[in-house]
């Protein structure tokens, strides 16, 4: 977990789509989401659940990993950012190793996109624009502590389980104060 | 998570695919080179939370974007129609001339400001002085800022001199307005959101807030992080609903009778407040005696719940130092909406939960302005500062400012619903309109139209092409909000200022020029002659002085240096009044009412023929008649057209054909089907226009005093249907403006995934 990052809680979440909205205003990739936001167990609940990059710390993230031109920078604060647009080559190797589906590719442009948690905003003390506009603070932006000052009855985890493979992630997700658990479940 | 196929030649297969904002292509978004950029401080157009938010102009004027705020009210944050309600302001839809449609029909046609302007005036005085003043009507808006609608109201009854004005607040805001004057003798929120951080207990009934008032919600998740309980009651599970600790999904239009109930017991248990029925209140013993007859088990059963919900929401209530009660349109909009509210307001004051933080009550307003828009006199029966236009004193103050004589001052004109039935009876011939899509938003839409259509003569004010604007004679293209600045109050009754971010395009102008200008060709124009929305407000002021709603201390330098004054502000070293009734409510003895409710049947019971409730509301990707909202591509895309929500215990699958029934209108609406509704209940979002307008449903029975229509119950039969109705595109005048709106032309027939639209990466 990163000192200030995102932390999502999907509990508040109302699925309003203002983070996949908000995320569109982003300088770097205006016009375009990163956001996913999907509605889950449709027909039996209005739950909804956002899914932004993780920045894993596994110890490298798997997208940067398996990238064979170097274009994802990992930087020293943990961010995971897009891949660098005079490196990329599109070839999907991303998309097909990040565990939670997050890089797009641009088949038109021949380029990848993802989340660098708002570098920009970020880097001038800025919240991303998700967790900025976020009406319930399923999306939050801060410090362990900060978080707390404002939910002291809140936990967190930056471990994720995909079966018997963990994954450290840089965003933290919320889970219940009390809640015994080895990381949250990556997968249904 | 399911994944379909994309337009995207995107690879793996499954991925999900770009989202594309916005109704301009993509390019047309890059941001400026130019590193000038201003950010303008406003709020947002949309609902009554009115959240802070920067926009962000170019070098060349133009509004391109958006950054949250750290405002009070909303602390950056913003809702999907808040962070793209920039997208209104250069749209390729925007009206940039007037239109006129010659006599004898044809489609309209561009004009200039003085041939509409003169038309608009010779067919207000051939109306007039053929058929009487009131023989034109008007009909005003709350999505105006509190400078116009009060400009509306004297324009109605000085330029005019017609009784006939009312305002869309009569489908909003109307019923919690009579009951909270008649408990309390004031109409506003009693409280700031503010004070839900210090409560122990949230009460929601009828409110979809997640959805309608979003920012909202980070209050209710802020109390429940202090420890707080929230009680929902509403016959949907909403998304705040999910997981409150008490959802009680009763019966549409069963809310005064679960009150009663819950009051009932919370007596029965000996948790009424006798020290403050006592001391600040009158009328308990008759109310005591009316809820002694509904016992949980009788109400129970009308509202087809549970009684133990009854029993616990009684506890969770009469065992809380501190509770706060909000309202909104789901108890409001019903033939009983008053009574509703006041069933509520008796459990709050019978529990002496008031005037104290942390312990208090609201309704929760609608439109941007819900609250500024129904206090200065755009109401039928209103005059500035929330006075009573038929109170010899209330009209000598207000003639003698306006300088007319007493006499010449129409009395109350009727309500808007009424307003637009006069058409068809010919006491009214012509119409002057603003702020309002009427042939969306009211009820039994066919005889709506069908009154217009006896107009002889009917001019519409707007930005977009609506469809109402559409079948207007003239259209007078207006300024969005970010072209003109000006005062809102919101839902707590905090008067906030927005700033002018851009100049208008075209020939807009703003709507307190256009109505100067008629003014001036009707022989008023001395008391139109405005340079500026605050000499507006300056006006304003002066006419609250000493009403209920006083705004004298109020001035545009206060409000930029405090972020917003809450009303009463009777002087210019008044601090303003965040929570009203700490020491009295605002009646001579300084007590508040109880108010005796029986429950009655809605307006149309279900019976043998038409067994089923059908139950109207909103989404939270669209605003009210949609007229903005489904010009914005990201928000069309989110929630492209309506749908019927269905229980699956009614055996369609998702996406089937329904047909819904009722005695006025029909459509054929894909299913949603989904257990978080009843199953005697079925529920159509309204924001959409033509063949699927929702109220082409509904009944137009109205509440006798406040006279809101129950849009929230009726009575209909559904039945599979063979082919989903499609949804019309919003219009645009012939060869203008057809950027936009040819994409976001939605021949989607696919229902959402959920209630708040449609997930990003489903098919």
């Amino acid at each position: 977990m990163m000192g200030r990052t995102l932390f999502i809680d999907p509990g508040r979440c109302i699925g309003c789509q203002a983070c996949v909205a908000g995320c569109r205003e982003c300088d770097s990739h205006r016009g375009k989401s990163m956001i996913s936001l999907d509605y889950i167990d449709q027909g039996a609940t209005v739950a909804s659940m956002p899914t932004v990059c993780m920045h894993c710390e596994d110890p490298v993230a798997p997208c940067a990993e398996v990238c064979p031109t170097d274009a994802i920078l990992v930087t020293a604060d943990g961010v995971v950012h897009e891949a660098a647009k005079e490196r990329c080559i599109a070839c999907a190797n991303c998309v097909h190793a990040c565990p939670f589906g997050v890089p797009k590719l641009d088949m038109e442009e021949m380029l990848q996109y993802k989340c660098n948690m708002c570098y920009d905003r970020t880097s001038e003390g800025l919240a991303p624009m998700c967790a900025a506009v976020c009406p319930t603070g399923a999306i939050f932006y801060g410090s362990i502590d900060e978080l707390l000052a404002e939910r002291p009855s809140a936990a967190a985890t930056d471990l994720v389980v995909f079966g018997e493979q963990e994954i450290r992630t840089g965003v933290a997700t919320v889970v219940p104060a009390g809640y015994e658990h080895d990381g949250v479940p990556g997968e249904r | 998570m399911s994944a379909g196929p994309t337009s995207y030649p995107v690879i793996p297969p499954g991925v999900s695919d770009f989202r594309e904002a916005g109704a301009e292509a993509a390019a047309g978004w890059q941001s400026p080179e130019a590193s000038e950029v201003t950010l303008v401080p406003t709020h947002c157009c949309y609902c009554g939370v009115q959240c802070g938010m920067y926009l962000k102009v170019d070098g060349e004027g133009h509004v391109f974007g958006v950054e949250p705020s750290a405002h009070d009210i909303n602390k950056g944050k913003l809702c999907p129609k808040g962070v793209t309600a920039y997208q209104q302001v250069d749209h390729p839809d925007r009206l940039l001339h007037p239109l006129v449609r010659d006599a004898g029909g044809g489609e309209l046609r561009p004009a200039s400001w003085d041939e509409a302007l003169d038309r608009v005036a010779a067919e207000i005085r051939r109306i007039q002085d053929a058929y009487g003043p009131d023989a034109f009507g008007v009909y005003s808006g709350s999505s105006l800022v509190t400078e116009n609608t009060y400009l509306m109201g004297k324009f109605a009854r000085v330029a005019l001199k017609t009784k006939h004005i009312d305002y869309n607040g009569r489908l909003c805001m109307v019923s919690a307005a009579a009951a909270n004057k008649k408990a309390f003798g004031i109409d506003r929120a009693a409280n700031p959101w503010q004070d839900m951080l210090s409560t122990q207990v949230v009460l929601l009934a009828g409110a979809n807030v997640a959805e309608c008032f979003p920012v909202m919600s980070h209050y209710v998740w802020g109390a429940r992080d202090r420890g707080a309980k929230l009680i929902v009651v509403d016959p949907r599970e909403t998304p705040l609903a999910r997981t409150a600790d008490l959802h009680v999904p009763l019966r549409p239009g069963t809310d005064a009778a679960f009150f009663a109930a819950v009051l009932h017991a919370i007596d029965r248990d000996g948790r009424i407040d006798q020290a403050f029925i006592a001391e600040r209140t009158v009328g308990w013993h008759d109310v005591r005696e009316t809820i002694g007859g509904w016992p949980p088990s009788r109400a129970a059963e009308i509202c087809g719940i549970d009684a133990e919900l009854i029993e616990r929401t009684a506890t969770i209530w009469g065992t809380a130092e501190r509770a706060m009660a909000f309202h909104a349109r789901g108890i409001e909009h019903q033939i009983q909406g008053v009574e509703n509210a006041l069933s509520i307001i008796n459990l709050v004051l019978a529990t002496g939960q008031i005037g104290a933080e942390g312990k208090g009550y609201g309704t929760i307003t609608g439109q941007g302005n819900g609250q500024g828009g129904r206090e200065h006199g755009q109401k039928a029966d209103q005059l500035p500062g929330a006075r009573d236009i038929e109170n010899p004193e209330h009209r000598e103050f207000i003639a003698d400012y306006w300088g007319i004589d007493e006499a010449e001052l129409p009395h109350a004109g009727v309500s808007a619903v009424e307003l637009v039935h006069l058409m068809e009876t010919g006491d009214v011939r012509g119409f002057l309109a603003l702020c309002n899509n009427p042939f969306v938003s009211m009820p039994n839409a066919t005889r709506i139209e069908r009154c217009y259509d006896q107009l002889e003569f009917h001019v519409q004010i707007d930005f977009f092409l609506s469809e109402t604007a559409a079948r207007a004679d003239v259209v007078l293209p207006c300024t969005t909000w970010a072209e003109e600045g000006g005062t809102t109050t919101n839902a707590e009754g905090r008067v906030i200022l927005r700033h002018k971010a851009a100049e208008p395009p075209g020939e807009a102008r703003p709507d307190w020029w256009i109505v100067g200008q008629i003014a001036e060709r009707l022989g008023a124009g001395d008391r139109f002659s405005f340079g500026s929305i605050e000499q507006i407000f300056e006006e304003l002021r002066g006419a609250s002085r000493g009403g209920v709603a006083d705004y004298s201390g109020i001035t545009y330098e206060r409000l930029e240096q405090t972020g917003g004054l809450f009303w009463p502000v009777p002087g210019e070293d008044h601090p303003g009044t965040p929570r009203l009734f700490e020491e009295r409510f605002n009646f001579p003895d300084g007590k508040a009412r109880f108010n005796v409710v029986e429950w009655r049947e809605p307006a149309e019971p279900v019976d043998a023929e038409y067994p089923t409730r059908l139950t109207t509301g909103r989404t939270v990707a669209h605003f009210l008649s949609g007229n903005q909202t489904r010009r914005i591509g990201a928000l069309v895309e989110q929630t492209p057209r309506p749908w019927i929500e269905v229980h699956p215990s009614l055996g369609f699958a998702p996406g089937d054909p329904v047909r819904v029934i009722t005695r006025r209108g029909e459509i054929t609406l894909p299913a949603l089907v989904t257990e978080t509704i009843r199953e005697d209940t079925v529920f159509v979002p309204y924001h959409w226009a033509g063949a699927v307008a929702a109220n082409l449903m509904t009944v137009d029975a109205l509440h006798p005093v406040s006279r809101i229509p129950e849009y929230k119950v009726c009575a209909c039969r559904i039945e599979r249907g063979s082919e989903i109705t499609p949804s019309p595109p919003p219009p645009n005048p012939p060869g203008e403006g057809v950027g936009g709106a040819e994409s976001l032309t939605t021949t989607d027939l696919r229902q959402p995934s959920a209630p708040q639209g449609r997930g990003t990466s489903d098919a």
